[in-house]
């Protein structure tokens, strides 16, 4: 899926631009919890979280994900956003819920990680 | 091929937690620069995150050595903190001492540990309550094909 297609499923805002919307996107997953991101063997390029903070662009630094999703309307501080622009990790922000926005991009076929340990 | 020893060494501040990460990036930088294969980069950059994240959230400060040796990687972190009394209980999957600001930021699941022990061929903590702890953190290179250097 092209991140253009995420955008629009989530009817969600960039957070920084420009942006290659042809980014793809194979699968994705969701956390709170930053753990849990860290310990996938093999993770989502697309991560769908609540959190803000910057740990997040770090955490998603460290597993390679691509492209970072808030939900409920949440944006990170300038800091934060120039970060990820400094990484070249894409934000987005939805109003949507968590359940939601995963559900809908579920449903049109984005799937979550495999969990394979390697 | 002649043989060397790259090495780093780097700061970490306690409870900064604006620039915690910046080390293990640097780590990461430096290994995607010198050519490791993708999956690898990415296992020891979650060890080195996560130790230093532990040396931000738990210890006054901390450093951390970065050594690439001819068939493996070497990382120490050495920070002056609190240490842990018991480590076979730090290790235990869920078992966490971080207080709530925290968990507020998506850590202290009690992960660390286990999660250094997972990406790493071998991990030896040593620590003594009141100084500090020392994690040293030793990863075998994937053979040299899957190398561009």
């Amino acid at each position: 899926m092209q991140l253009w297609e995420i955008k629009g499923i989530l009817e969600a805002e960039l957070l920084w631009e420009p942006v290659d919307l042809q980014l793809e996107i194979e699968t994705a997953e969701a956390a709170d919890l930053m753990s849990d991101v860290l310990s996938q063997s093999i993770g989502g390029e697309l991560l769908l979280t609540g959190l803000i903070n910057s740990q997040v662009i770090r955490t998603a630094e460290m597993v390679d994900i691509k492209a970072i999703t808030f939900i409920h309307g949440k944006r990170p501080d300038a800091k934060t956003i120039a970060l990820a622009q400094q990484k070249g990790i894409l934000l987005l922000t939805t109003n949507l819920f968590l359940f939601e926005a995963c559900a809908r991009l579920a449903m049109r076929g984005l799937t979550g990680s495999s969990g394979t340990i390697w | 091929m002649e043989e060397r020893v790259l090495e780093w060494d780097y700061e970490i501040e306690g409870k900064d937690f604006r620039n915690a990460g910046k080390v293990s990036s640097k780590v990461k930088e430096i290994m995607k620069e010198l050519g490791f294969d993708p999956d690898f980069v990415r296992g020891v950059a979650i060890a080195s995150y996560e130790a230093e994240m532990n040396v931000v959230c738990h210890a006054e400060k901390g450093t951390l050595h970065f050594a690439i040796l001819p068939e493996t990687l070497r990382i120490v972190v050495q920070d002056k903190g609190p240490g842990i009394p018991d480590i076979d209980l730090a290790m235990q999957e869920g078992y966490s001492t971080a207080p709530l600001e925290i968990r507020e930021m998506g850590f202290g699941a009690g992960m660390g540990l286990p999660n250094m022990k997972k990406n790493t061929d071998e991990l030896d903590i040593s620590s003594t309550v009141g100084e500090g702890t020392v994690v040293e953190m030793l990863i075998r290179t994937p053979p040299s094909k899957e190398r561009s250097e």
